[in-house]
């Protein structure tokens, strides 16, 4: 049976050499089509006697299961190779930049002011404190009479603060020098003073803007400032201390800042404190956290009794501690800005380079500062 | 207020380093500013004995010193007229660098001669203006002595912030107090002993009005002295006012000058010679004038203290003296002014005068109004001792401020409001240190020292205590969580500021923050002519003289700023204040944003596109969507307000409430602010949109899932041209409620096969089968319902 150990040589060299689909195809019939030598081997069997055919039929058979075979598996090879051939001529370049949509061709920023009130508004939410709010145009009430500041204090003069037209009543009407006028207005809340009597405590923070007639190179007449407000029956110096550590540790993101409070005088607390962090100026450069240096970022103290009368609270029962600091100011040291007038030039390179991305949504769980 | 160490020591017994007196001031409230020793710049300077000075061979001018350093005698040329054999100077070697000069010194050959070094000058040592010569030391300096020590400059000068409470550390005396109840040290008694007058004074005080302890100037003591001496003040004197900065002058102001940083107690003295008969304490007449020690003339009114003879007026009370009646060289005779002025008046005096003196910055304060007695003694022993003379006794004018008072401190105050447990007798050792007068051991009875004006309640009693026991014992305690887990730190109304801001930061906008105040006519073309109301009285300029109405004038100027530097296309946005009067209501948080330019720059991809009011649509409306607004009852109409574009603007309402304004700028605004392409803005209102009802359950309206795949249909409508294409897609969306889930435009056309004055819109609506597929025939109803209901909503006619 030379005959069939011949055709199958030839029959599966054609296969496995065939170098395109059509080729394979060419083997196929010159194997198995109708004049196939494999067809030309079944074509004999008629001929042959019964024991014959029934031992050879089964040899052609299988010989034809080989091919069937070896052909399936070359055509799967062929047409893999065909598809990543053809992929390879669909190139682009992917270098060239994205479509320009506005979100990715103009950069998009939020402006670090914002950023870090939405960092004081994760830090101060974490210790219980609401976020409230008061109007940039006050009354001289509410943003010197009420926070124990005397008629005749310095800080009243026209040359720090700015002057609006007064009320028809008379009462002079003030660009809001400090957001302290908001202790009064929170504290003066029938719904806050009932919270109180009920035994709860009044946590606030406020940050927003603030006005004093100042314009050199380190002052601007508009900045921004925090107020923290507690108060409640047994709230003393300590939690202000603790309050202020946990919140400066937390917001410079330094787990052992060092900090100092300091014997200071402001007219609406007592005891007052100035707060200093520990830093250093190794080399001129500003460093939070270590060194031999203080750098005075906050004012703070318990209420004055006299304010916490003037809103409408008994003094003898209530108790608490207020701050305020710069928003604008502890932005520049964590985030080191160098120019305090360049937060309110909207120079496109500074916003893009200072600013945050929209999905920055600061929280303590989640992350602060980038 | 600044002061020397040794000074300090004159009033406090102390053997603490200087380290420890600049902490413990800090930590006492008294915050030290700084802290210099002149002598730093004199380092290697040293006391030098000319052994000879003999005239230079080859200079006339010249002269060359044989120089004794104590360690050795060295040859230095000398240009100064002064030098000569046997002085003493200050001496500078080689490798010194001259203060005044920034010279670094080198041994060098001047006309043939070694120079080894330098006498110095005043002025090269930066310790005055004299530069005629070079400095003569005393015959007893140490020669090789360190020259600072000879200076007397080895004396380390302290400045230390005061802060507006504390009158009394105006002076050394008040410092030294503070530092001796904190243990550092003992406060050494003052020297105010009774200095015997041996005539009556003829001069009087007296006042012009009856005097009353809040009288401008209640009391006033005085006394006069004879057959003194003006002229230099000792050099001990003189040195210790230049430490602090202050000139020199005589014998006589020094003392004044002396005494007020000292002791906080300003005094004046007048020529006595030159005063017309007695002193009398009264107001000022409306136009009178005098000539101030300043130099200049002040016309002054009834509001001033003035001290006046019977010609004029020669002082202003608290705050400076006259010219013709100050004291000269020559001046034999003076008349010493010990005087307690109130000190709101005489604040708001200074103020309207425009004077800034030490005297007023004290006054103004509150000294101690018993430093009227004991000043004149302590003045008294200082002009006898430095002038000679004789003084007369002491008289006076008035009565004393009331300045008695005490306060009860309750026993656990302290505990209680600083969480320190200061012991009892700490306790009243610390306030009686501090020169109070303590009874009861806890509860206590503290009567306040006359130099303490600030304190006036037991709140203060409490901070005494606790900044000298140390803020540093107060323990740190954490607030105690009001709740196991936090609550939202902004109501819902407030959130809508972060939202709205993330919202447009996405977008690619620019986050700016920018005044909340501007110029007049820009206000004004953007809506606030007749608010008077807003405008700032005092304004730091005319560009920031009225609060804003609207947000984007000053974005318009942050584009052109940013246009200027060669910034393109920005995208600015701002969420903060407009200002629509000066009650607390008149204020609303507004996110404002604008865009100039192109939407799409030139790319690869496809066209470039320049801005439009539908770039400005789509912002607003992806803040009302961000802040929760109810988008599908939303509605666009024209209406904008007169700064945009009358044709290409809009507002977006929820009813009849505005929620925001969009569209292109006025051409009259854009055309002024110079900025390339068209400019399109808008305003969203963050607190227009309805607060959603509070629920009991955050849990969302079952979804009711349809099994059947939904289907659409095109229109093409033919309507008038004016008629909104909103109206269109909200008729065919209301033509079959529970069929019609959406519906979009998808083309707009006029032109060919449109008549004139109308438009074509074509509407895709989908149909959302609900129960089972739809048959034909309900699809061709329903599409008769949405062509009728637009019909009718519109007059639209199906296009043919």
């Amino acid at each position: 049976m030379d005959d069939l150990s011949t055709i199958r040589s030839e029959a599966l060299g054609a296969v496995s050499q065939a170098a395109d689909l059509a080729a394979l195809d060419a083997a196929r019939v010159a194997a198995l089509g109708k004049k196939g030598s494999v067809t030309g081997l079944m074509k004999t069997l008629g001929s042959l006697a019964p024991d014959q055919r029934r031992e050879f039929g089964a040899e052609v058979n299988q010989l034809k299961g080989e091919i069937e075979a070896a052909l399936e598996a070359r055509k799967s090879d062929l047409s893999a190779s065909a598809l990543a051939a053809k992929l390879g001529n669909e190139k682009v370049d992917v270098s060239l930049p994205t479509r320009p949509e506005f979100a990715t061709w103009t950069e998009g920023t939020l402006h670090p002011i914002g950023q870090v009130m939405d960092e004081l508004a994760a830090i101060f939410g974490e210790m219980g404190f609401t976020w409230a709010d008061g109007p940039d145009i006050e009354d001289d009430w509410h943003n010197f009479t009420a926070l124990n500041i005397p008629p005749d204090h310095p800080a009243r003069q026209m040359q720090d603060t700015f002057y609006l037209p007064s009320r028809p009543d008379g009462t002079p009407m003030v660009l809001r020098t400090h957001t302290s006028p908001v202790q009064a207005r929170t504290m003066l809340d029938k719904g806050v003073q009932k919270m109180l009597a009920d035994g709860g405590s009044l946590r606030i923070i406020v940050p927003g803007r603030t006005f004093r007639i100042d314009n050199d190179a380190t002052h601007t007449p508009m900045f921004h400032q925090v107020e923290g407000l507690v108060i409640d029956r047994t709230t003393h110096m300590g939690h202000l201390k603790g309050c202020l550590v946990d919140f400066c540790r937390a917001f410079f993101e330094i787990d052992d800042l060092p900090l100092r409070f300091r014997p200071s005088y402001f007219p609406f607390t007592e005891p007052s404190a100035e707060v200093d962090i520990g830093c250093s100026w190794k080399g001129g450069e500003l460093k939070i956290g270590a060194g031999d240096s203080w750098l005075e970022i906050l004012g703070s103290g318990m209420v004055h009794p006299n304010v916490i009368a003037n809103c409408g609270l008994d003094p003898a029962v209530y108790q608490g501690f207020a701050f305020g600091m710069g928003i604008d100011r502890i932005a520049m040291l964590k985030y080191g800005i160098p120019d305090l007038r360049s937060f309110f030039d909207s120079d496109l390179r500074w916003l893009r380079h200072y600013g945050f991305s929209a999905l920055e949504w600061p929280s303590l769980t989640g992350g602060l500062g980038r | 207020m600044k002061f020397t160490l040794s000074w300090l020591k004159e009033h406090l017994d102390t053997t603490a380093s200087l380290g420890e007196i600049r902490d413990t001031l800090t930590m006492l409230g008294l915050e030290v500013e700084g802290i210099t020793n002149p002598g730093e710049t004199l380092k290697g300077f040293i006391v030098g004995y000319v052994v000879e000075a003999v005239q230079h061979p080859n200079a006339d001018r010249l002269r060359v010193c044989k120089v004794d350093t104590g360690g050795g005698v060295v040859q230095v040329v000398c240009g100064a007229p002064n030098a000569r054999t046997g002085m003493k100077g200050v001496f500078a070697p080689s490798g010194s660098t001259i203060p005044g000069t920034g010279l670094l010194l080198k041994a060098s050959k001047i006309r043939g001669e070694e120079s080894n070094g330098m006498l110095c000058s005043s002025r090269e040592l930066e310790l005055g203006d004299d530069h005629s010569g070079i400095i003569d030391l005393p015959a007893e300096a140490k020669t090789g002595a360190p020259a600072a020590e000879a200076l007397g400059l080895d004396d380390p000068v302290i400045e230390i912030k005061v802060t507006p409470n504390r009158p009394d550390c105006l002076g050394v005396h008040g410092i030294a107090r503070d530092l001796a109840a904190a243990g550092l040290g003992t406060l050494k008694p003052l020297k105010a002993d009774k200095v015997s007058g041996t005539y009556q004074s003829p001069i009087k005080w007296a006042h012009g009005y009856e005097p009353r302890p809040d009288s401008p100037c209640p009391i006033v003591v005085g006394r006069h002295f004879r057959g003194i001496k003006n002229g230099a003040s000792p050099d001990w004197l003189q040195r210790r006012l230049k430490a602090i900065g202050l000139r020199p002058i005589s014998a006589l102001v020094d003392i004044t000058n002396l005494v007020t940083f000292d002791l906080n107690r300003p005094l004046h003295v007048f020529d006595a010679k030159k005063l017309a008969g007695d002193l009398v304490m009264r107001q000022a007449r409306d136009g009178e004038q005098m000539l101030a020690l300043d130099g200049k003339t002040y016309t002054l009114d009834p509001s001033i203290a003035a001290i006046a003879d019977a010609k004029g007026v020669h002082g202003l009370g608290g705050i400076m003296g006259g010219e013709d009646t100050g004291v000269r060289e020559d001046t034999t005779e003076v008349f010493l002014e010990v005087a307690y002025f109130d000190p709101i008046r005489t604040a708001a005096s200074g103020r309207k005068l425009g004077i800034f003196s030490d005297a007023r910055y004290r006054f103004e304060r509150g000294i101690d109004p018993q430093s009227c007695w004991w000043g004149a003694e302590v003045a008294a022993r200082l002009i006898l001792e430095l002038c000679g003379g004789e003084t007369s006794e002491v008289m006076s004018s008035g009565v004393m401020p009331n300045w008695q008072r005490s306060y009860t401190l309750r026993t656990d105050r302290v505990k209680t409001l600083t969480a320190i447990d200061v012991p009892s007798d700490k306790t009243t050792s610390i306030l009686a240190k501090l020169g109070f007068t303590v009874e009861g051991g806890g509860p206590w009875t503290a009567a306040v020292p006359p130099w303490r004006p600030d304190i006036v309640g037991e709140a203060d009693l409490v901070e005494e205590v606790t900044r000298v026991f140390g803020f540093d014992n107060i323990p740190t305690t954490s607030l105690p969580r009001l709740s196991a887990t936090s609550k939202p730190v902004r109501s819902p109304l407030q959130r809508r500021v972060p939202l709205a801001r993330r919202a447009l930061g996405a977008r690619g906008m620019n986050e700016a923050v920018t005044w909340s105040f501007l110029a007049r006519a820009k206000a004004e073309r953007f809506g606030t002519k007749q608010q008077a109301d807003l405008r700032l009285l005092n304004s730091i300029d005319s560009t920031l003289d009225t609060m804003r109405p609207s947000i984007l004038p000053n974005l318009i100027d942050a584009a052109q700023r940013n246009e200027a530097r060669g910034l393109s296309d920005p995208a600015l946005f701002e969420v903060g204040p407009e200002y629509k009067n000066a009650t607390p209501t008149g204020q609303r948080t507004v996110a404002a944003g604008l865009r100039h330019n192109m939407a799409v720059p030139r790319n690869w991809a496809g066209p470039a596109r320049t801005v439009d009011a539908f770039d400005a649509k789509a912002d607003a409306l992806a803040v009302l969507a961000a802040i929760g607004t109810p988008m599908d009852n939303l509605s666009t109409q024209p209406g904008a307000p007169d700064w945009y574009h009358p044709g290409h603007s809009g507002l977006i309402k929820l009813g009849d409430r505005v929620m925001a304004q969009f569209g292109e700028l006025h051409p009259e605004i854009s055309a002024g602010a110079d900025l390339k392409g068209p400019v399109v803005a808008f305003e969203v209102f963050l607190d227009a949109p309805p607060l959603p009802k509070a629920k009991a359950t955050k849990a969302r309206p079952k979804l009711a899932l349809s099994a059947f795949q939904p289907l659409e249909r095109d229109f093409a409508f033919i309507v008038d041209a004016e008629v909104e294409a909103e109206k269109l897609v909200r008729a065919a969306r209301n033509a079959d409620k529970a069929l019609v889930t959406a519906a979009r435009v998808f083309d707009v056309y006029t032109g060919k096969g449109v008549p004139a004055g109308k438009k074509s819109i074509a509407l895709t609506v989908t149909l959302q089968p609900v129960e089972r597929t739809l048959t034909d025939a309900e699809i061709e109803a329903a599409s008769n319902k949405i062509v009728a209901q637009v019909a009718k909503a519109t007059g639209a006619t199906l296009r043919g």
